[in-house]
């Protein structure tokens, strides 16, 4: 059903300025894949200088001193870390997908609060510029984390990256509001909460945390602001304050994040896997539900980070008995694909392989997070390389996996072209090989004790270390052929049909690239979003 | 049973820990073992069921017909309860353990340890301190850790201790080292510029000998400074690399008859052998690099690791070489 008029949201409005002011979801979703791919541009760099400079311990000669000295390693691994948690991470799917396809799936015209929206993306670059600024300055190198008191002795740009967190905390707070709205007032008749797509309930869940999360940051990275300027003497201990509070209140605000990364990467997964297996999904209310439920128990969680830093016994139990039970619903999940996979008819598009490269690796990373969560060994492990391959299996093997299968399964879609699937399955061998090779022995090295963070080390790391950065190499590879994929698409794919995967939810119903107001007649749904019958 | 006790000798095999210095570490990797086994078990379910399905459900034409399965109840009853025992067995076993690492023992022997940026300063109840940790076999040990600046962490991986060192309060760890040795220890809290500078060593010695140590570092406050210098120079291995008695060069240049004299560097510059040339020559290894020896140098910066009355010794040492 290609549009009569052959409009569509990218061609009615013509002209760059009219891309900075409109008011359109899909436009604005596509703000920020530019921004954000940016930043991921930069941080992808940081990341494979750190890899760089690890190559080899520095005390051999004229290897592995690719960064001058430690303060400029920490600097970097400071702006990897921000970047990519800040400024990737957690705004990619949300801002980027669910900006665009929310609407679509429960058959909205646009987000509940187009202005609020637009007005989010600069809230967005507002803060991101102010990160970026502060490499103009002193630079940063608390890492991302932020820890007190070193952030408060520290170079002064630290108020900057902090200001510049707070702003980006606001934009996604307030892109959080706008989806419950949304998903609250404008689905199309018929459109019941337990027939929306398993995308926009992970969106929706996302949205709930973002709001409610999100504002905890805000007021400790504030507190920060002025223990630095005016000496309050909340976090400094020689003012009698407490560091170890700033890790309570930063954590309360960052384990929620941990499932704001995650969230939505689970929502792209079921889309992902339905539609290539073609078949509905399993246990859609069990997987709509543990949503809901991560959502839930992630805020009591958070002392998780603080087994070691000082806080009582009692209190490491406690946090180590919940985070068992987080562990419960991220495994129904699991199940659950694995079970809609059974007798499906399983298409090995670039998109599915991501997804079945998601659960291969959220596998692994899920059960080295049961390893952490027990007290014991979370006490060796703590602040090693196995907690950096630990959340790099989630975060990186989970939640980038996603972005990118999510990206490929929408890009016909979003832009009206086809990308070359042999490329986009190149990238996918070259980024799964590569990652497993970077972060696995990662896990090998945090139990032989190596502590992250380190600029240098002990000789007995060189062999795991040196592979590990051979894998990085692997994954830019990757990135590169991906890139090319996505270029080669946009300026010469062939022209995409409406719904080139046969997919059942609501935003493959409209034209490829939708009109500007999604729908030429509002829809009205008659059934769930799944109904491969 | 017994295949799951083979499973987990051979996990542990190749869990790829370090040593196991203490009766604690082998409970932790006894756990850790056990951990290893059921995670494997798991992957091979997700990752192998995965892989299975995938490749058997492959599709062959466009119209293949699925099945339209909703939900299972005893199935999804079944891969809840199931994880969540094991969850909890872990928790629990986790829990044990842990316990005992957080109980400190009775009539320990107690030794404070204080971080700083870059280094740590232990100090035993006679006064004696140093900058390594050296502790009796077969004897409960509680280190006693704070810090003078930001938060450390100290952590002994052979022991699987660790606990954060937190300005403005006091935190203990206990540990009964069981076997001789030297061990790592890391600063796993990151404190800046040096932090992965921030290692040193415990040393595991017999009781006779600790009392020995104990006692000969407590004169060495009363030798006279140059005495203080030469044990400094052996203790901190300078003389592994640095001759003082003849005038050929070893890995470093030779100390012997060098005071007071003019030395040429790489860059072909001059300057005087005495106080602040030997200074600068331990601190900052790289700023000078005496003529005919690699750059960079091999040797460690000593920043923050001498303290300005055990450079001075060492300087007072280097005189006397004449």
């Amino acid at each position: 059903m290609g549009h009569s008029s052959g409009k569509n949201y990218i061609n009615e409005e013509p002209g760059l300025l009219s891309w900075f002011t409109s008011l359109d979801h899909k436009r604005i979703a596509l703000l920020y894949f530019v921004s954000v791919m940016t930043f991921f541009l930069v941080g992808g760099i940081m990341a494979l200088l750190l890899r760089l400079e690890l190559f080899a311990p520095n005390t051999t000669a004229n290897v592995g001193q690719v960064l001058k000295n430690g303060d400029i390693y920490n600097q970097v691994l400071t702006y990897h870390g921000a970047i990519m948690v800040f400024m990737v991470i957690i705004p990619g799917i949300p801002a980027i997908l669910g900006n665009f396809f929310l609407p679509l799936q429960i058959g909205a015209k646009d987000v509940a609060f187009p202005r609020l929206n637009l007005a989010s993306w600069y809230v967005f670059m507002l803060g991101a510029c102010l990160a970026i600024g502060t490499f103009f300055s002193t630079k940063i190198d608390t890492g991302w984390t932020f820890y007190t008191p070193y952030s408060i002795r520290t170079g002064s740009a630290v108020v900057m990256m902090v200001v510049a967190a707070f702003i980006m905390g606001m934009s996604s707070i307030l892109t959080g509001l706008n989806f419950i709205v949304t998903v609250h007032k404008l689905r199309a008749p018929g459109m019941s909460m337990f027939r929306m797509p398993l995308f926009t309930w992970a969106i929706y869940s996302t949205a709930i945390l973002q709001v409610l999360a999100t504002p905890i940051l805000g007021i400790t990275l504030l507190l920060l602001v002025m223990e630095r300027t005016f000496g309050v003497g909340i976090f400094d201990p020689k003012l009698g304050g407490d560091p170890v509070l700033f890790q309570h209140f930063f954590w309360f605000y960052s384990h929620p994040a941990v499932y704001i990364m995650i969230l939505p990467a689970m929502g792209v997964v079921s889309e992902l896997i339905t539609t290539y297996s073609k078949k509905t999904i399993f246990g859609y209310t069990a997987i709509a539900y543990s949503s809901i439920g991560i959502a839930a128990v992630s805020f009591f969680v958070w002392g998780h980070h603080m087994f070691v830093s000082g806080q009582s016994e009692i209190a490491g139990i406690i946090f180590s008995f919940l985070t068992m039970l987080v562990g419960v619903p991220t495994a129904i999940k699991m199940f659950n694909w694995l079970a809609t996979l059974y007798k499906g008819s399983i298409e090995f598009t670039a998109s599915m392989l991501y997804a079945l490269g998601f659960l291969f690796l959220f596998a692994i990373g899920g059960v080295t997070g049961i390893m952490l969560a027990v007290t014991a060994i979370d006490v060796h492990f703590h602040d090693t390389y196995f907690v950096v391959a630990h959340f790099h299996y989630v975060m990186v093997g989970g939640t980038l996996m996603a972005i990118m299968g999510g990206f490929y399964h929408w890009f016909p879609k979003m832009f009206g072209k086809m990308y070359n699937e042999t490329t986009a399955i190149i990238s996918w061998v070259f980024i799964f090989v590569g990652f497993n090779v970077t972060f696995f022995p990662q896990f090998i090295l945090g139990a032989k004790g190596m502590p992250r963070r380190y600029f240098d080390y002990i000789p007995e790391y060189e062999q795991l270390n040196k592979i590990s950065t051979v894998g990085s190499w692997l994954i830019a590879v990757g990135f590169l052929f991906g890139l090319y994929t996505i270029i080669r698409g946009l300026t010469s794919g062939e022209k995409a049909p409406d719904n080139p995967w046969g997919s059942k939810t609501l935003e493959w119903q409209t034209s490829s690239p939708p009109i500007m107001h999604n729908f030429d007649h509002d829809p009205v749904v008659t059934a769930g979003p799944y109904e491969y019958k | 049973m017994a295949i799951l006790m083979l499973l987990m000798n051979k996990a542990m095999a190749g869990s790829f820990m370090p040593t196991q210095g203490t009766e604690i570490s082998k409970q932790v990797d006894n756990l850790y073992g056990f951990l290893l086994v059921v995670s494997f078990i798991s992957c091979v379910i997700l990752i192998g069921g995965m892989i299975y399905f995938a490749l058997k459900y492959k599709r062959k034409t466009a119209n293949d017909k699925t099945a339209y399965i909703t939900h299972d109840t005893r199935l999804e009853v079944l891969w809840s309860v199931i994880p969540l025992i094991i969850f909890l067995f872990v928790f629990g076993w986790g829990w044990v353990i842990y316990h005992d690492m957080r109980t400190m023992p009775k009539d320990a022997l107690e030794i404070n340890v204080s971080g700083k940026q870059w280094a740590w300063t232990v100090e035993y109840k006679n006064g004696v301190k140093s900058t390594e940790v050296v502790v009796p076999v077969n004897k409960d040990v509680k280190l006693v850790l704070s810090s003078e600046d930001v938060i450390h962490s100290f952590y002994i991986p052979s022991f699987r201790i660790k606990q954060d060192a937190v300005p403005g309060r006091y935190q203990a760890i206990w540990f009964k080292a069981e076997k001789l040795g030297e061990f790592h220890v890391f600063c796993t809290e990151y404190c800046g510029t040096s932090h992965s500078a921030m290692i040193t060593k415990l040393k595991v010695v017999s009781q006779e000998d600790f009392d020995k140590w104990l006692v000969s570092e407590s004169e060495i406050g009363t030798l006279p400074l140059a005495q203080r210098g030469a044990k400094y120079f052996q203790t901190r291995a300078c003389a592994s690399c640095h001759n003082v008695d003849n005038p050929a060069a070893k890995i470093g240049p030779t100390l012997y008859q060098r005071w007071g004299k003019e030395v040429a560097n790489a860059d072909g510059s001059k300057v005087a052998f005495d106080e602040n040339h030997v200074r600068e020559s331990i601190m900052l290894p790289q700023s000078q690099i005496a003529a005919g020896f690699p750059s960079p140098s091999p040797m460690p910066s000593f920043q923050g690791q001498l303290s300005e009355s055990e450079l001075a010794a060492i300087i007072e040492y280097i005189k006397g070489l004449n």
